[in-house]
This record gives structure tokens, sequence and C-alpha cells, in this order.
């Protein structure tokens, strides 16, 4: 029963928020999202990206979480602090007593100014998922009508309609729908909708112990984003920024957004993103324009080489 | 954990933390800086690895079907013209070759489906959204149509209704042979769709191709002037379409030039080139060189068509196709992208 057949309303538009800035990269998302979802393993290999052996999204990884190592400083983080002259064992036996001033690594302890040239070290980790596009080409481009909208403005697959003619997949511009190999069919995050039909929140938000993935109605999720936003520019992050919360942009806006601190493609996802649908009509008349063309011709063709011996 | 739950009245049990500070109190006294730009043409990958995924099309039934779809579409076309013009041996074996090739390309789509059985999922909706949706609507009126044409051609029954058909044929043809090119174009793969203007003529002009080459190769000596007047014209304007494409394409152009698809486009080029000058120079005086130039014609838009496919694989595996025009548009629509956007 949906929320809708209770109360006789449209529910609210519900989304992701995940704020990066907050994930440790425990993968717990990951292991909840395949254990609600029965979600088939899709190969235990080891990539070399940092942490990240998951690789990618796809059929069968409908939340990845993405390590990236960088040496750039994260907000004035103080790295390579000399502790030569501090005895630890000391400051350990005196255990939770020990003066923060005192203490060799507190991160609220602020250092002394880094010299230059010295590096220093961020990891980046962030939990991707499907954006659930306002204006999805993935729902778009479904001959067979698979792909619908639900009552929540989740975007799903219905398994028992899809025919796995595969156009969904290159059609999203971040890579994330795909067919599962020996099945055929499309598959991809469905925001738990037998979840959110029986009034509880997605597995992976449900997991998430920082709550970097914040689940809600879209409105307040944005709202909330933005003071994040606010807050961590204030606290001397200056690169982050939100990731998919414009309705105005190339897709109309995600319902699954994200706050990042660095370049979106350095997170593996795609900067200016455009739902290919808006230029559907120019195509359209292109191919009309072509086929009229393709018939003039022959028939010219027919005028000028077709007179009779 | 979170004990966040839906409820009626919208969400409760929310937790009021998520707001780890590490740059309050961490700071160095350096206040928010610059934000940093990406210089130049670099571009930024996670670990080199694609933005998109991959179509898992193979390429002989993807690519076979938009060339065989081109070939029926562009040869009913044909056919009709050489049916009202009198020239009744050519008319019917373009007839049987559109049939012949529109069922042998609606089998590379069924083959290539994930699940096969569920083909006539295809009509369970109509939706122009989807170039897959109308492209399977097209066909299941054209291809009745061919068909019926080709059997009243070959059995010389029912002629009015074959009459029929044959105009029906031609006039859903040519729109059979130029969908496919709004088919690739309206996905995320940066070589189809940064030409999605260009894609559909190339592919106009690579049917007509095909189909005079069938004419050449299948209808009789004396009735192959106009057929040799398409293929001069066809190939010209595959040329010329294919020039336009590769610059509005911009970096996306690219894949076009290189590896594979960069071998293939030369390919069909010469056979193109070769194709039409036998085909205005010696098919109409030889019966055999007509054949000859009518099959280096279809093999050229074969190429084409292979070559178009190709690209735009390569361009979908590799981020730097995908980032870099994005990177640029973003840049030229006002430098650095908006901070909350
Ligand atoms: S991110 Fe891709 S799969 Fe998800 S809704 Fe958007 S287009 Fe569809
Ligand atoms: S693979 Fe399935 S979900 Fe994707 S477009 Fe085709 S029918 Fe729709």
């Amino acid at each position: 029963m949906t929320t809708e057949e209770t109360t006789g309303q449209q529910p609210p538009r519900v989304g992701f928020f995940t704020d990066t800035s907050v994930c440790i990269g425990c993968k717990a998302c990951e292991v909840a999202c395949k254990e609600w979802n029965l979600v088939p393993e899709d190969g235990l290999t080891l990539t070399g990206m940092s942490y990240d052996n998951t690789a990618a999204l796809g059929a069968s990884t409908w939340r990845h979480v993405a390590f990236v190592e960088q040496t750039k400083p994260l907000g004035g983080q103080q790295a390579h602090q000399p502790h030569a002259d501090l005895d630890v064992l000391a400051l350990a036996a005196r255990g939770s007593a020990t003066p923060v001033d005192e203490a060799a690594i507190t991160p609220t302890t602020p250092g002394p100014p880094t010299a230059d040239g010295r590096t220093e070290l961020r990891w980046l980790m962030a939990s991707d998922v499907c954006k659930h596009c306002t204006e999805a080409a993935c729902l778009d481009v479904c001959p067979t009508g698979a792909l619908f909208r639900t009552e929540f403005g989740s975007v799903v697959v219905q398994q028992d309609v899809c025919n796995g003619c595969g156009y969904c997949v290159p059609a999203c511009p971040f890579g994330v729908i795909e067919q599962r190999e020996g099945d055929g069919r499309a598959f991809k995050c469905t925001l738990c909708y037998d979840r959110l039909g029986a009034g509880q929140e997605p597995a992976c938000a449900k997991s998430c112990p920082t709550e970097s993935i914040q689940f809600g109605p879209l409105d307040e999720l944005r709202e909330r984003a933005e003071r994040r936003v606010a807050q961590l520019r204030e606290g001397g992050v200056p690169d982050a920024r939100l990731y998919g919360a414009d309705p105005d942009d190339g897709v109309g806006g995600g319902g699954a957004f994200f706050l990042l601190l660095d370049e979106p493609e350095v997170y593996g996802l795609p900067p200016d993103p455009r739902v290919t649908t808006r230029d559907l009509p120019t195509m359209w008349r292109h191919a009309a324009l072509a086929a009229l063309t393709l018939l003039g011709g022959i028939a010219a063709a027919h005028r000028v080489f077709g007179r009779k011996r | 954990m979170s004990e966040a739950r839906v409820t009626r009245d919208g969400l409760a049990g929310v937790h009021p933390g998520r707001e780890a500070r590490f740059g309050n109190g961490l700071d160095d006294g350096r206040r928010p800086r610059e934000r940093r730009m990406v210089p130049g043409a670099e571009f930024t990958s996670y670990y080199g690895r694609p933005v998109l995924k991959v179509p898992s099309w193979a390429a002989r039934d993807i690519a076979g079907y938009m060339f065989l779809g081109g070939l029926a579409g562009a040869g009913s076309a044909l056919a009709a013209a050489a049916q009202l013009t009198g020239r009744p041996a050519t008319a019917r074996a373009l007839k049987l070759s559109s049939l012949g090739a529109i069922s042998l390309s609606t089998a590379a789509l069924v083959n290539d489906l994930g699940r096969p059985a569920r083909f006539l999922n295809m009509l369970r909706v109509a939706k122009p959204t989807s170039p897959m949706s109308v492209g399977s609507w097209l066909l299941a009126g054209y291809g009745p149509a061919a068909g019926l044409a080709a059997a009243s051609a070959a059995t010389g029954l029912l002629p009015r209704v074959g009459t029929a058909a044959t105009l029906a044929a031609a006039g859903l043809g040519p729109a059979v042979a130029t969908y496919t090119g709004v088919l690739l174009a309206d996905t995320a793969v940066p070589s189809w769709h940064e030409a999605h203007r260009e894609l559909p003529h190339p592919f106009a002009a690579s049917a007509a191709t095909a189909a005079a080459g069938m004419a050449l190769l299948a209808g009789p000596r004396r009735e192959n002037g106009p057929a040799r007047g398409v293929a001069a014209l066809a190939a010209g304007a595959e040329a010329l379409a294919l020039r336009s494409l590769l610059t509005s394409a911009g970096h996306a152009a690219e894949p076009y030039r290189t590896g594979r698809p960069g071998r293939l486009l030369t390919t069909a080029k010469r056979l193109a080139f070769l194709g039409t000058a036998g085909a205005t120079l010696l098919a109409g005086r030889n019966r055999a060189a007509a054949a000859v130039s009518g099959a280096t014609l279809l093999a050229a838009s074969a190429a084409t068509r292979f070559a178009v496919f190709h690209a735009g694989i390569a361009s979908a595996r590799d981020p730097k196709y995908t980032v870099l025009p994005q990177r640029l548009r973003l840049r030229a629509e006002g430098g650095a992208p908006p901070a909350t956007a």
C-alpha cells in the first residue's frame, strides 16, 4: 500500500542528499543495498584504485563509494606534524584525562602554520547512486515503458516489462543503468521503492553511520544542503559545492544530489550532464529533412538520368 | 544509525547532527581562498574510468541493423521510382531485396535484445520521446508494406494492392533509413550526440548509396541509368555530410579519425569513390561492371555505418570525450561552474 492510497494525497517528492564531507568510506550503504535488494555479486577483483574495489555503478552495484587520494589540503588540515618531542606512551597512560592541548593527535587542535612546499594529503570519499533525474533520459528513451516514474518522484525499472533492448544504458548521462550479464535486462537503484511504500527510508540511508546519506523530501534536503555548504565554506573549505541540486541544470535537477569537495569529474561524475531528449525535436526535424532529401534526390535522379533509350 | 522514518506527516526521527566540522578549528588562518581552476585543455577523471556506460550492443547486430534498414528503406523509394518510370525488372529486384533486408535487420534487432522473447513489448506503448519506440512502430508499418509489395511483384497477384504497398513502403522507407541517426544521436555518447543535427544526413546518403548499389547489382543494365545517377549523388552527399558531421562534433570527432572507426571510414570513402567511378563510367556499358560497382557501393555503405557505430563506442569508453566538451561548454557559458549548482 502506498502513502498515496492511505492519505489520498500525492506524497512529496523524496530523494537523497549525499553529503560527501562526512563520508568515512565504510561502504555500509553498498552492503545494505545489496542485502535489501538481493543484488547478486558482481566480481571480487582488486582494482588498485585506493580502497575502491567496487569500481563503478552498474547493473549489480546501486551504491558505489568512490575513494580519491589527492595532494591537496582539506580545509587547512595539518599533515606531517612533528611529534618527536611528545611522549605518547605517557600521554596514553593518562588516558582521557589528557588535556586537549597536550594530546599528540586530536583533530581539533590547530597546529603551527605549514611551511611552504610541504605536501598535504586528503582523502575524498563519496557514495554515488542513481540521480533519479527530474528529466530522466533513461525513462524518456525506454521503448517498452518498463522505466517509469513512481508516485515518490523516483525512476524505477519494471523488471517484468524490460526486454533488454539496452537503449537506456547509453542514454543515461551519468553511466548509471546497465544490463545485467546473463540476465539481459536493465537494473539500477529503485530508491528502495518497496521500503518507501511501507513508510521506511531506503536501506543505504538507514545504514549510513555518519548520515552522509540523508533521505527526505527533496525541498527540505535542498535547504539543508544550502546551509551545509555555507557552513563548510565559512569553515575554510572553499571548494565545497552542491552537485545536482539545481532544478535548472541539464537534467532538471536530481532527485539525488551531492555535496562535493572538488570538481565532479574528480569523482567520476560528468561536469555538465544534459538530458539528450531536449534536443530530440531538432533531431527529428533533421531526420525528416534527410528523409525528404532522400526522396527528392531519387526523384531528381529519375528525371535527369531516366530518359528512355 | 539513522532512525528516520517516513510518516504521513513527513520525516520523523531525523538526527540534528550531520554538522561535522573539519574546516573550523583546523583552519590555519588562511581564510577561504579562491576556487582552484582546472587549467587549459586538461581534464580530470576518476582513475581514467569511463563516465558513461558503453552500450552492450553487438556491432554486427546494431550496425548491421542500421545498414540493412537503410538498404531496405531507400530501396523501397528507389523501387517505386523505378516502377513509375517503367523499369519493372529493377523495381521487382529492389522490392525483393528490401523485404530480405528488412527481415534480416529485424532479426538482428531481436537477436540483440537481452530478452528476445519479449520483442513485442516494443509495441506495448507508443512514445515519441523514444526513437526506438518510434522506430518499432515505423517497422511495424513498413515491414508489412514491403512484404506485400514484394509478394505482389514476385507472384503478379493483386497488382493494385501491390502498387499501393509499393507507394506506402516508398513513403515510410526514407524514415526507416534516417531514424536510426536519431536513435544514436539521442544518447549521451559524445561522438553521436555532439553531432546530433548532422547524423541523420550521412545516414540518408549512405542508405541511398546502398540502394543504388543494389539496383546496379540486381537490375538489368538497360534500366540502370537512374541508379547510376543516384549512386553519384548519394556518394557526393555522403562525403559532404560526413565532413560537416566531423566539423560539428568538436573534440568528439577524434574517434572518427583514429583507430578502427578511422580505418573503417577511410575504407568507406575509398569504396564509395571506386563504386561511383565504376557506376558512372562503366556500369552503363557492361553488366559485370555494373554488378561489381553495385557490390562496392553496398560495401561502402556498410563500412560507413560500422564506422559511426564504432566511433560512438570508442568515445563512450574514454572519459576525455565526456568531460572535456562539457568543461569547455561550462567555461564558454560563464567561467567556472556555479559553486552551488
Ligand atoms: S541517473 Fe541515469 S539511470 Fe538514474 S534517473 Fe538519471 S538518467 Fe536514469
Ligand atoms: S533495456 Fe529495458 S529498461 Fe532499458 S530501455 Fe530497454 S526496455 Fe527500457
